[in-house]
């Protein structure tokens, strides 16, 4: 009897133990059955995702336009794809001098061959040729070479005839050739790209319109957000206010640093400093000095300083309708050496500085107004000539305030009207000039 | 001797981890800022050289400028002459190798685009045209997914180790702009046929996509300021046709047609040519809705 209540107890335990494991078995089953149903699901989902995006790749690439043909850029065997962007500035002017018979001389300065930008009359002006592109990855060229026609005397000059590399590491650039020096402000900026018909009066004094050489230029842009830019110059020292590029052929050295930024979406500034620095050999002065025959030779040294500040204003960044835009440069120079005039030497210490303030109002899409006032100061220390020269600064202070207007039709043509209230040269002169500024072909874009 | 080279391996561990700087790029205008942002996500970092108020064609090469195309590592314009008056000296004058034109950190749109208006010749006596096409082809929605595929090429070449994740950016735009294209082109379907007057002709890509017909333009020949002559004929236009509107963009003077509006009841409106020129254009998608929004206000 309890031995079969015993198996019975056993048996009962034996099955609930196997239904019990074959309840957990049965478990196991379902559970990696729910688990392979589950994968099952992930794979559909990814699946539908993958083909969804697929599609909607498909249906984009039918739906937008066909592809764009390939430019056809003319015949086969044209070379003209690879023309550089050439354009012509032409530029003409009618100068009226109240003292038309006046000399042109500052006092206190030698000045360099050009006689000022305008005469008495009808002249042409000085046509420039530009011609740019990039000659391959890693160098463009760009060569101005002006034409001037006035009366006896026509012929071209080379103004600008450099490289420039394009593919420098780290900010690196190098200029090669002759070229604008990158000092100062306006020194980088084509006479016709200016506001005024002529340039300020330190400009004429101190670099004989532009200090432009044969040289080499290296720079490096900083990768700050504050624009940085710093470069020095090795220049023959050919040109003014250089001479006989003494210092066996590298007769101007030029150091700069510009720096710029947006003070809001509405103004924006340029900041620089220059120097310069040349070795000066038996500089002539042109112009009347040579005309009269008094015009000692200088050799010696010349070094200048310039500071510079550009303002422009232009309404939420938009310059076409209206703009405004500030300009001064202070300039300052210490000349010291020999002077030689026929044969009789003497000694010169020159202590020059001048200035210039300009402001520019575009008042309409098509009308500008301007006004600049410049002047220069002299103080030389000349001995031992026994004549007076251009060099003696009679303690005058050499100042003139010009005014202008201009139209311009498009940004291709302008036309300028400007009055010149001039006090520079020992006799006070009022000048009126009407000038034309005509620009055709590829007109590469101004810098600020 | 010990501890000291033991300090230094935590500090060589860093030196062998890659800094993976965001892609830095310039975009010319707010739209390709827009869809360098949607593409590029957190890899990139973008700043647009003119704002959604300036006239692109019109932009001083400022100093600004040339330090931001100093620091960038993709340079992403329209193209076709349209920054013509002041990217090339930005390029030029910027110093940075690597995004010179026909390198992989220049990226001009126009390139992957088919432009309309290509002019049989170029003569500055027609005014300041464009002798490559109209540039303005950012107005088409139908443009941006092929812009979007280059870009994301681009920043593939640039930027490899995250080429996945810009190809799945790629992806989620398309699918979203394909979906924004179809829902366009229902709710414009009316506007098809729409008459309008432009101040400038930057919208043939817009008239192109929704079927809208310009009859007249207030600057006699592009880029000259309207002249009374010229007001007087598009008038005679206006009376004879049935004009709805004055298109005009952001950065454009209203003053150019007020004589027209005080001579009809016609509306002058600002239609946005960027992401950000109205308030309601706040990204590329909700850009294309104000567009077809203010249209179908006028078109009653």
């Amino acid at each position: 009897m309890r031995a079969r209540k015993f198996v019975a107890i056993l048996a009962c335990s034996g099955l609930s133990l196997w239904s019990a494991q074959v309840a957990v078995a049965q478990q196991d089953d379902s559970a990696s059955a729910a688990e392979l149903r589950a994968e099952l699901e992930q794979l559909k989902l990814d699946y539908e995702q993958r083909l969804a995006r697929l599609e909607a790749r498909l249906a984009a690439m039918e739906s937008a336009p066909a592809a764009p043909a390939p430019a056809t850029g003319g015949s086969a065997l044209s070379d003209k794809a690879f023309n550089p962007a050439i354009s012509l500035i032409l530029d003409g002017k009618y100068g009226h001098f109240s003292n038309a018979e006046g000399l042109r001389d500052l006092p206190g300065f030698q000045l360099g061959g050009e006689s000022g930008s305008f005469n008495n009359g009808l002249i042409l002006g000085e046509s420039e040729l530009n011609l740019q592109a990039n000659v391959d990855d890693k160098f463009f060229a760009a060569a101005t070479i002006a034409f001037e026609s006035d009366g006896d005397e026509s012929g071209a000059a080379v103004e600008e005839a450099y490289l420039q590399t394009l593919a420098l590491p780290d900010g690196f650039a190098i200029k090669a050739g002759r070229f604008y020096s990158g000092i100062g402000y306006l020194n980088g900026i084509h006479s016709h790209g200016t506001g005024f018909a002529d340039d300020p009066l330190p400009y004429r004094a101190f670099f004989n319109g532009r200090l432009a050489d044969t040289g080499i230029q290296a720079s490096w842009t900083a990768p700050t957000l504050l624009y940085a830019q710093f470069g020095v110059e090795a220049l023959s020292g050919n040109s003014f206010p250089a001479a006989g590029a003494a210092n066996s052929g590298v007769g101007t050295r030029t150091a700069f640093a510009k720096f710029g930024g947006d003070f809001n979406v509405s103004n924006s500034w340029l900041a620089s400093l220059s120097y310069v620095d040349s070795n000066v050999s038996q500089r002539s002065s042109g112009g009347t000095a040579e005309e009269s025959g008094i015009d000692p030779l200088f050799s010696g040294d010349s070094s200048s300083w310039i500071a510079s500040l550009v303002w422009k204003w232009a309404p939420y960044g938009n310059p076409r309708d209206r703009n405004f835009r500030f300009t001064a440069e202070y300039l300052d120079r210490q000349e010291d050496g020999v002077l030689d005039l026929d044969g009789v030497t003497g000694t010169y210490s020159g202590d020059q500085s001048g200035y210039y303030l300009e402001g520019v109002y575009r008042f309409h899409p098509q009308w500008s107004a301007g006004l600049r006032y410049d002047t220069l100061d002299a103080d030389n220390r000349v001995f031992g000539l026994g004549t007076p020269t251009v060099l003696d600064d009679n303690r005058e202070t050499p100042k003139r305030l010009s005014a202008m207007v201009d139209f311009w039709n498009s940004e291709f043509s302008i036309l300028r009207l400007q009055y010149n209230h001039d006090d520079s040269s020992l006799n006070r002169d009022r000048q009126w000039v009407l000038q034309y500024i005509m620009s055709m072909g590829a007109h590469g874009g101004h810098s600020f | 001797m010990r501890s000291l080279l033991l300090a230094l391996v935590p500090l060589l561990t860093l030196a062998s981890v890659p800094v993976h700087a965001a892609v830095e790029i310039f975009a010319c205008e707010p739209e390709w800022a827009a869809l360098a942002d949607e593409i590029g996500g957190d890899k990139v970092s973008t700043f647009s050289a003119t704002t959604a108020f300036q006239d692109a064609h019109f932009i001083q090469a400022r100093p600004s400028l040339l330090a931001r195309v100093r620091r960038a590592d993709l340079v992403f314009c329209t193209g076709a002459n349209l920054e013509i008056g002041w990217l090339p000296v930005l390029l030029r004058q910027a110093a940075n190798a690597a995004v010179a034109p026909g390198s992989n950190g220049f990226l001009d749109a126009s390139q992957s685009v088919r432009l309309l208006d290509v002019p049989t010749s170029a003569d500055r006596a027609e005014g300041d045209i464009h002798p490559n096409g109209n540039p303005h082809f950012q107005l088409d929605p139908r443009n941006l997914p092929h812009i979007a595929a280059t870009l994301t090429e681009r920043l593939q070449r640039l930027d490899s180790g995250n080429a996945a994740y810009y190809d799945e950016r790629l992806a989620a735009f398309n699918a979203r702009w394909t979906k924004a294209l179809a829902n366009w082109s229902t709710k414009a379907e009316n506007l098809a046929g729409m008459q309008v007057i432009v101040h400038h002709s930057a919208w043939v890509y817009l008239e192109d996509w929704l079927g809208i017909r310009e009859v007249g333009q207030m600057e006699p020949k592009p880029g000259l300021p309207p002249t009374a002559s010229h007001l007087a004929g598009l008038l005679d236009v206006v009376q004879t046709s049935d004009v709805k509107a004055f298109l005009r963009a952001s950065y454009q003077n209203p003053k150019a047609a007020s004589w027209l509006m005080d001579r009809t009841d016609i509306p002058d409106i600002v239609i946005p040519h960027t992401v950000g020129a109205t308030d309601e254009a706040s990204d590329l998608y909700a850009w294309f809705d104000d567009i077809i929004n203010r249209l179908l206000e006028v078109n009653r």
